[in-house]
C-alpha cells in the first residue's frame, strides 16, 4: 500500500509539472492553431536564468535565501514572458497568413536557435540548484513526502486556478476565449488580436519558466537539452486531455505523470520481468496511442466553441 | 588491353589527370603528417567527458610534435582529427567511415563502449587500429577484432571487484541494482549482479532507466519496498547524481555505490550533499599513485583545467600508438599493428601491454569514497589480468 501511495505522489509531482507546461502549448493551439516546438526551450531558459540570478545574488550579496529565490523566480518569469514575446514577434507573426506548415518549421528552428543560444551561454555542463531549500520530509499514509514535493503541487494547483479565472473572469481572459473563437469577429469588436496573441505567449511563457525551476530545484541537474523530451512530453499531454482545451492540458498532464510513475513501478511485475522500468516512456505513449483511437480528440476532446 | 580507349575525349582525360594530380598531392601530404582520429561525445549530455578525452588526445599530440617524432628515418608531424559522436552508436558510425574516408592512421576512441563497439566493425574493416581510453564493456574486445583495443580494465574486472566489495567488504546482503541499459550499464551491471550471487549476496530488485533520463522516483520507489542495503547504479553521471538526490529524498538510507561514471568531479557538484558517502569504483591506479600523474595532472590543468577523469587514458593511448607506430618504423597500419600487439609501454596511468584480446594486462581496480565534495581513495585491488 505504501508503494501505492509513494507512486501516487510521485505521479502527481511530475503530472503537475507536465500539465503547466501542457498548458503554454494548448493555449497558443488555441488561439493560433500552432504548435509552438520552441515551448520546451522556454522551460530551459526559466532554469537557466533562474540559476543564473540565484548564483549571482548567492555568491556577491547577503541578502536572505529567501529574498534572492523570490527574485530568481520573478527574474526567470519575466525573462521568459519576454522570451515567449519575442519568438512571437520575430518567428511566428510574420508567418500569420502563410501555410499551416512555415510556422511549424519555423518553430522547429526556434528551439534549435534557443538550445544553442543555451549552450553558448551556459556551456555543456549540467548546473545544479544550489541547497537553498531546507529539504524536509513528512511520512503520510506510508510514503515519503518533502516540503519541496508539496511547494510543487500546491503551487501548481493555485496556478491552474489563477489560470482558469483569468480566462473565464477577466477582461483579458473574455478577449482570449473571442480571438479563439474567431480573430476576424473579435477585431471588429474592438479587440487587437495582436495584443491578445502578444500576452497567450507571454502566459504560456510565465508558467514554463516556473516549471522549468521546480524541475531543476526537483529532479536535478538543468542542462541546454533538458526542455526536448520535457516539450515532448507536456505536448503529449496537451494531446492526451484534448490539444487547445485549457482543462484537458491540466487533466493530461497529471494523467501522463501517475501512468508513467505507476507504468515505471510496476510495468516488470506485469510483464513478469520482460520489460523493464526503462520502458517508463514507451508505456506512456502506448497509453497515448490507445486513448487517441477511441477518442481521437483527447480525454476532454478539442471544445472548438470555448477553447483558448 | 584490347578494348583500350580508342575514343576517349577531352573531358575524360582532364578529369583523369585531374584525379591523378590529386592523389599525387594527397601522397605528398601523408608523408609529413600524420593523421589520428579521436573519437568522443562532444555534444549533448556527455559532453564533459568527452571533452575530457579529446584533450588528454590532444595533450599527447602537443608534446609530441614539440618533441619531435621521427618514424622511419622521417620527421613527421601528427595531426589529430576530432569528431563527435554524440555518445550515440549510430552517429559512431557514421564519424567512423568519415574518419575512414579521410585515410586516418589510426584512432583514441571512441569513449563510450556502446560507441566503441559498432564502430569497431568500421575500423576493422578498414584495417586501422583503434585505442578506446575508456570503453569498458566487454563485448568490445571479444568480438575478434585484431585491431581493437584499450588501456582501461574492462567491465569483468571492475564488476567483479565491485560486486565482491559490496557483498565482503560492506556487509550487504540484499543488493539492489539499477542500469541505464548502454552497453556499459548494463554490461557493468550483469557482471555485478552474478558476482554479488556468487559471493552470497541476494539480488533484492532489478531496475532500469535509460541515459536520458531525469525522473527515477518511480522505480527507485520500487526499490524501497525491497529494503535494500545496498543500490548498484551502472551508467554515467548525468543520471547517477539525481538518481542519489531522489534516493535521498524518498528515505531510502541504503549505502550508494556506482562505477567510473559517476567517479567525477560533475557527480560531486550535481549531487551535492546528497553525495556524501557513496562509494565508486575506478578502472586504474588513483591519479597521485600513478607513475606519472602528477607531472600529468600539472600539465594538463595548466592547459585545460582540472582533469575530469578519463583525459590521462586518452593521453597515454595516444603515445601508445605514436610509440608502435616509431617502433615499426611506418606510419602504415600493416606494419604498425603487429608492434601494438607485443608493446610494453610505461605510461603515466601505469604499465601498458595487450592480451590477445586487446585488453591491457594489468588490471587494477581502485574504490572512492565521496567524503565533503571531494573523492577520497580507500583501497586498490589488483590482478594480474590473466585470469579472465
Amino acid at each position: 500500500m505504501d508503494i501505492f501511495s509513494q507512486q501516487l505522489i510521485n505521479g502527481l509531482v511530475l503530472g503537475s509539472i507536465y500539465a503547466l507546461i501542457a498548458l503554454g502549448y494548448t493555449m497558443v493551439y488555441g488561439i493560433l492553431g500552432l504548435i509552438n516546438f520552441a515551448h520546451g526551450e522556454i522551460t530551459m531558459f526559466g532554469a537557466m536564468v533562474s540559476l543564473a540570478i540565484l548564483h549571482a545574488l548567492l555568491l556577491h550579496t547577503g541578502l536572505p535565501t529567501a529574498m534572492i529565490f523570490a527574485l530568481a523566480l520573478l527574474g526567470a518569469i519575466g525573462f521568459c514572458m519576454a522570451l515567449g514575446f519575442s519568438i512571437e514577434r520575430v518567428a511566428y507573426r510574420p508567418l500569420r497568413n502563410a501555410p499551416r506548415l512555415a510556422p511549424l518549421i519555423t518553430a522547429i528552428g526556434m528551439s534549435i536557435v534557443l538550445q544553442n543560444t543555451a549552450m553558448l551561454i551556459w556551456g555543456k555542463k549540467f548546473l545544479s540548484f544550489p541547497d537553498i531549500i531546507p529539504i524536509q520530509r513528512y511520512q503520510i499514509a506510508g510514503a515519503n513526502i518533502t516540503n519541496l514535493q508539496v511547494a510543487i503541487i500546491v503551487l501548481a494547483i493555485v496556478l491552474m486556478l489563477g489560470l482558469w479565472t483569468l480566462i473565464q473572469r477577466s477582461r483579458l481572459g473574455r478577449a482570449m476565449r473571442a480571438t479563439a473563437q474567431s480573430p476576424e469577429l473579435a477585431a471588429l469588436m474592438g479587440i487587437n488580436p495582436n495584443r491578445i496573441i502578444s500576452a497567450t505567449f507571454m502566459l504560456g511563457a510565465a508558467l514554463a519558466a516556473i516549471a522549468g525551476i521546480m524541475v531543476n530545484a526537483y529532479y536535478g541537474p538543468a542542462h541546454y537539452t533538458m526542455g526536448f523530451m520535457l516539450g515532448l512530453k507536456a505536448f503529449t499531454a496537451a494531446v492526451l486531455g484534448g490539444i487547445g482545451n485549457i482543462a484537458g492540458a491540466m487533466l493530461g498532464g497529471l494523467v501522463l505523470g501517475l501512468i508513467e510513475s505507476f507504468g515505471a513501478g510496476y510495468i516488470s511485475q506485469l510483464s513478469g520481468g520482460f520489460m523493464g522500468s526503462n520502458y517508463q516512456s514507451v508505456f506512456a505513449f502506448t497509453v497515448l496511442i490507445i486513448i487517441l483511437v477511441f477518442r481521437p480528440s483527447g480525454l476532454l476532446g478539442e471544445r472548438v466553441g470555448e477553447r483558448v | 588491353m584490347k578494348t583500350a580507349p580508342t575514343h576517349l575525349n577531352g573531358i575524360t582525360v582532364a578529369v583523369l589527370l585531374t584525379a591523378g594530380l590529386t592523389t599525387g598531392c594527397q601522397q605528398k601530404v601523408d608523408d609529413s603528417v600524420v593523421r589520428i582520429g579521436s573519437v568522443a561525445p562532444l555534444t549533448g549530455m556527455q559532453a564533459h567527458y568527452g571533452k575530457d578525452n579529446d584533450n588528454g588526445a590532444r595533450l599527447a599530440v602537443e608534446e609530441l610534435n614539440a618533441r619531435g617524432v621521427v618514424i622511419g628515418g622521417k620527421k613527421v608531424t601528427i595531426e589529430v582529427l576530432s569528431e563527435d559522436d554524440q555518445a550515440d552508436p549510430r552517429t559512431a558510425t557514421i564519424v567512423a567511415q568519415k574518419l575512414v574516408d579521410k585515410q586516418i592512421k589510426g584512432v583514441i576512441g571512441h569513449m563510450n563502449s556502446g560507441a566503441s563497439i559498432p564502430a569497431s566493425k568500421i575500423y576493422h574493416d578498414a584495417r586501422i587500429p583503434q585505442i578506446s581510453p575508456s570503453a569498458t564493456a566487454i563485448s568490445y574486445t571479444a568480438q575478434g577484432f585484431d585491431t581493437a583495443f584499450r588501456v582501461m580494465t574492462n567491465d569483468r574486472e571492475q564488476g567483479k571487484v565491485v560486486g565482491e566489495y559490496a557483498v565482503k567488504k560492506l556487509g550487504a546482503k540484499a543488493v539492489a541494482i539499477i542500469d541505464d541499459r548502454t552497453a556499459y550499464g548494463q554490461g557493468l551491471a550483469d557482471e555485478v549482479e552474478k558476482t554479488v550471487l556468487l559471493a552470497g549476496g541476494k539480488i533484492a530488485s532489478r531496475q532500469f532507466t535509460t541515459d536520458h533520463a531525469t525522473d527515477f522516483t518511480a522505480i527507485l520507489t520500487a526499490i524501497k519496498a525491497t529494503h535494500p542495503d545496498l543500490v548498484f547504479y551502472g551508467g554515467m553521471d548525468p543520471q547517477g547524481a539525481p538518481l542519489v538526490k531522489q534516493m535521498r529524498n524518498l528515505g531510502i538510507q541504503a549505502q550508494y555505490l556506482g562505477s567510473d561514471g559517476i567517479k567525477t568531479l560533475e557527480f560531486l557538484s550535481l549531487a551535492g550533499k546528497d553525495g556524501d558517502g557513496t562509494i565508486a569504483s575506478m578502472p586504474g591506479l588513483p591519479l597521485d599513485k600513478m607513475p606519472g600523474g602528477k607531472t600529468f595532472s600539472d600539465k594538463f590543468t595548466a592547459h585545460y583545467g582540472p582533469i575530469q577523469v578519463y583525459a590521462p587514458y586518452a593521453y597515454d593511448a595516444m603515445n601508445v600508438m605514436v610509440a608502435a607506430m616509431v617502433r615499426a618504423g611506418s606510419t602504415d597500419p600493416a606494419k604498425y599493428l603487429a608492434e601494438l600487439h607485443t608493446i610494453h609501454y610505461s605510461g603515466v596511468t601505469g604499465d601498458i601491454a595487450f592480451d590477445h584480446n586487446g585488453d591491457i594486462k594489468a588490471a587494477a581496480i581502485t574504490l572512492y569514497q565521496a567524503k565533503n565534495g571531494k573523492w577520497e581513495f580507500l583501497e586498490t585491488i589488483t590482478s594480474n589480468g590473466e585470469a579472465k
